[in-house]
């Protein structure tokens, strides 16, 4: 489940990547800022294109750093600042390959994956 | 004539006053062609940047990609996902 309308899960995201063989972890979560008078932002996507961008970014993940292992989850709606709007976990048997991978996912996230916010602020 | 999805999402569909439709051209054509004809029918639309993204089946592709009959063009705004 990438995309999701629930606060997003990292125990799940590590467990889903995490294996005794791995022995470094990196996790990456993006928040909501409050950027002036923005009390939270309302996220959406083109939910089916965005489903299978992610698998598409998990896959490049994967083909790049064969030994690491990705997932992320992405939530939509309306989502308070303070609370995370994406969650990425890359697990690897070394530190530099997990952080390389996740830096990876998050950085064709911003490019690729067909999501747009609308800021709600107070007053409006 | 040949007739193509055509999906708006977020800013643009506001501007195309819906978020799906269909419009008729004569295929092959190309993404750009679709586009070009998007504006003609939905004239918020000539708003649209000259070049926006767009996604040819659920893929993101170039405007000079080429487009059939039954397909699905989706205009995407800059893109803010994370």
């Amino acid at each position: 489940m990438h995309l999701t309308r629930h606060p997003l899960d990292v125990g799940e995201l590590l467990a889903e990547v995490q294996s005794p063989e791995r022995g470094g972890t990196c996790v990456f979560l993006g928040t909501v800022r409050n950027d002036g008078d923005v009390t939270g932002i309302e996220y959406s996507a083109y939910e089916a294109m965005a489903s299978d961008e992610i698998a598409r970014i998990v896959s490049d993940a994967q083909a790049q750093w064969p030994d690491a292992r990705v997932m992320l989850q992405h939530r939509l709606g309306l989502i308070p600042v303070g609370e995370a709007s994406i969650a990425i976990a890359a697990a690897a048997p070394h530190r530099a390959e997990a952080f390389a991978a996740c830096r990876f996912v998050i950085e064709e996230v911003k490019k690729r994956l067909p999501v747009w916010k609308k800021e709600m602020a107070h007053g409006a | 004539m040949g007739k193509v999805s055509v999906r708006f999402f977020a800013g643009y569909a506001e501007l195309a006053g819906c978020t799906s439709s269909a419009v008729n051209l004569p295929t092959p054509a190309t993404v750009a062609d679709v586009i070009a004809r998007v504006r003609e029918v939905f004239p918020g639309t000539r708003d649209l940047p000259p070049r926006p993204l767009a996604a040819l089946n659920q893929r993101h592709v170039k405007l000079d990609a080429p487009v059939n009959e039954g397909d699905e063009v989706a205009l995407l705004p800059p893109l803010a996902g994370g």
